[in-house]
């Protein structure tokens, strides 16, 4: 399993926001759109960065003024990127080694998506289900004889 | 007009496509306490379950066995199967527009991703679904040619569809005179002179996506012995780590079972079946027919992307492996259903969790959704759907719970069959379904097998007396 499957049934875009922007109107996104982050993209949707609701509480804990800061100022700039063919069960060891909540997607430099750690988890809980669930449904089956 | 979903109004459900997802979907719409739901489940085939008949191998029966809890949902009084209705033919999507509250796409991954190299179609070089469609007598597919008079076959993929092909190359006609095999199948591979069966990975053994009994399986044929090449189940260092950190028991036994192939030395079985890694065919050679005669390999070597996962990337060594026959397996993806938005850069139906998007304005079409392969791809096992199917049905009820429903015109169970007759008068009812499986059983009785299928439409709607 990979990353392509948890994009292929997230029919919205990421969103995103440009490094220039306010700190207030990114909050404004974050809140119209019910997520915890927004990949900072310049030029064709090249991520240079990501600001979560983490960078932006982290800053307004000892700058008051922090809403009219830009998001180039308080975006974290170090971050880590995806591709799609990437098996879940390393990109879920590595979000939880590193502590990443959030995963921007790219191909060719450009972004593509983004998958949380929700939805990484999510996708390992229902592999996992449908595993057992299979193999409870093959040894109840009254099979006669070695078939398999 | 009454509330939908209730005595009086029954929420009309239309599900596309009789596939393991499309049972799982009616098992929990039907199972709804407090809303009442009636489930039609169409598919363009008579016969139903989708991938576990036409697509799980013959010779794992017992992964088919999963069709008696298909049987049980389809008991309930408020479920029909419309078997040989094609959507978007038979049916149109106004047609079920104007009979259901809601409709359910679950057509899965039908067609394959192409390798994208030089000489794909020369003769000889198959998608590896052709070949599986075929030998287990899906009506499209019955009449199509494989040359197994060649001796030697590349399968290309290292997935459970690649191994399934592999295997059946390599399976001796009494194991496979055992098994519900088509019957024209079992004929062209009891004189099949292929002997050598390649099966060719991108990346590394660790990084392989068939599971463990399926590399197992392949170790324990009864006429083919089974042999890696040394040098490519050493695990290199990025591998070596990768598997370290993230303690992939399973992986770790993978390699471990390919260790002891390495070890094997040939019985004299009468078929070979070699599993090679780290290496992608980059050109198909043709012969002056336009014959597949063999293929031009590259070399791989494995580097980790930034969040460690493994890619293959190519080197610059090179080598040729003379085949005369070539199935690709590298990937699937679903096929775009007419009227509905379809997400092309995942070959999936354009959804999020299931509901289906309007690719201009992002917004869910009321009252369409989609579940299973062609919702997310194809990943997983057939028990994977379940929870597919429910997060889709959490949404389908979550909006009937809203209103965000469709008004269709004729939302009866009666007028929708009379559509049905009146488009498809040959279709077939689930009892008519019941009644296929039981002459198949019992033709297959008198030979010791599963069943002996019936392979072309015709004859079917003939044994139903048609």
């Amino acid at each position: 399993m990979n990353i392509a499957s948890i994009l292929a049934t997230k029919g919205a875009q990421a969103v995103t926001v440009r490094p220039e922007l306010s700190v207030r109107e990114a909050l404004g996104l974050l809140a119209r759109h019910n997520i915890g982050a927004l990949i900072v993209v310049e030029g064709a949707d090249r991520p240079v960065g990501i600001l979560s609701e983490r960078d932006i509480v982290r800053e307004a804990a000892r700058n008051e003024s922090v809403f009219d800061r830009t998001v180039a100022e308080i975006m974290t700039r170090d971050v880590i990127t995806g591709q799609a063919q990437d098996d879940l069960l390393v990109v879920a060891h590595t979000m939880t080694e590193k502590r990443i909540r959030h995963l921007p997607v790219v191909e060719q430099g450009r972004l593509v998506g983004i998958v949380s750690i929700g939805d990484i988890v999510k996708a390992q809980r229902d592999h996992y289900q449908g595993e057992v669930d299979t193999l409870q449904a093959q040894l109840l089956a009254d099979q006669p004889g070695r078939s398999h | 007009m009454a509330r939908a979903g209730t005595a009086e109004q029954p929420l009309r459900v239309a599900i596309i496509g009789a596939g393991p997802t499309g049972y799982y979907a009616t098992d929990q719409l039907l199972r709804q306490e407090g809303v009442v739901v009636e489930v039609d489940l169409y598919d363009r085939l008579p016969t139903p379950y989708g991938l576990v008949r036409l697509g799980v191998a013959p010779d794992h029966q017992k992964i088919k066995s999963v069709t008696a809890a298909f049987d049980k949902v389809a008991a309930h009084p408020r479920f029909r199967f419309f078997g040989g209705v094609e959507f978007g033919k038979d049916v149109t999507l106004a047609d079920l527009r104007a009979h259901y509250h809601q409709i359910l796409y679950c057509t899965g991954a039908q067609t394959d991703r192409r390798m994208g190299i030089p000489g794909e179609d020369l003769e000889g070089s198959h998608p590896a679904t052709e070949f599986v469609a075929w030998y287990n007598g899906h009506p499209d597919y019955c009449d199509y040619q494989f040359d197994l008079s060649v001796e030697r076959a590349a399968v290309v993929g290292v997935g459970n569809v690649a191994a399934d092909v592999a295997r059946i190359l390599c399976r001796s006609p009494e194991e496979l005179a055992k098994t519900d095999i088509a019957d024209y199948a079992l004929e062209a591979l009891r004189r099949s002179r292929v002997r050598e069966v390649y099966l060719l990975g991108r990346r590394g053994p660790a990084q392989a996506a068939f599971t463990n009994p399926e590399v197992k399986e392949l170790g324990e044929l009864a006429d083919a012995d089974v042999g890696v090449v040394p040098a490519e189940v050493e695990l290199d260092p990025v591998s070596r780590e990768s598997i370290e950190t993230s303690q992939d028991r399973a992986a770790i036994k993978k390699v471990e079972i390919l260790h002891g192939y390495a070890l094997r030395a040939p019985t004299g079985k009468s078929r070979r079946l070699t599993l090679r890694f780290l290496v992608s065919p980059v050109e198909l050679l043709g012969d002056a027919r336009g014959r597949v005669v063999g293929m031009r390999l590259v070399r791989n070597e494995l580097y980790a992307t930034p969040t460690g996962a493994l890619q293959a990337r190519a080197t610059d060594r090179f080598e040729e492996l003379a085949v005369g026959l070539v199935f690709r397996s590298v990937g699937y993806r679903g096929v775009a259903l007419p009227g509905v938005p379809f997400n092309e850069k995942w070959g999936v139906i354009l959804n999020e969790k299931g509901r289906v998007l309007d690719p201009d304005t992002r917004r869910p079409v009321v009252g369409e959704y989609t579940a299973g392969w062609v919702k997310r791809g194809p990943s997983g096992v057939i028990g994977t759907n379940k929870p597919d199917a429910a997060e889709t049905v959490e949404c389908m009820l979550e909006d009937l719970a809203q209103g965000a429903l469709r008004a269709p015109a004729h939302a009866t169970a009666a007028a929708a069959e009379a559509l049905v007759r009146q488009r498809r008068p040959s279709y077939v009812s689930y009892a008519d379904w019941l009644t296929l499986n039981q002459l198949e059983v019992a033709r297959g009785r008198a030979q010791g097998r599963p069943r002996v299928k019936f392979t072309r439409v015709e004859e079917m709607l003939a044994a139903l007396g048609r």
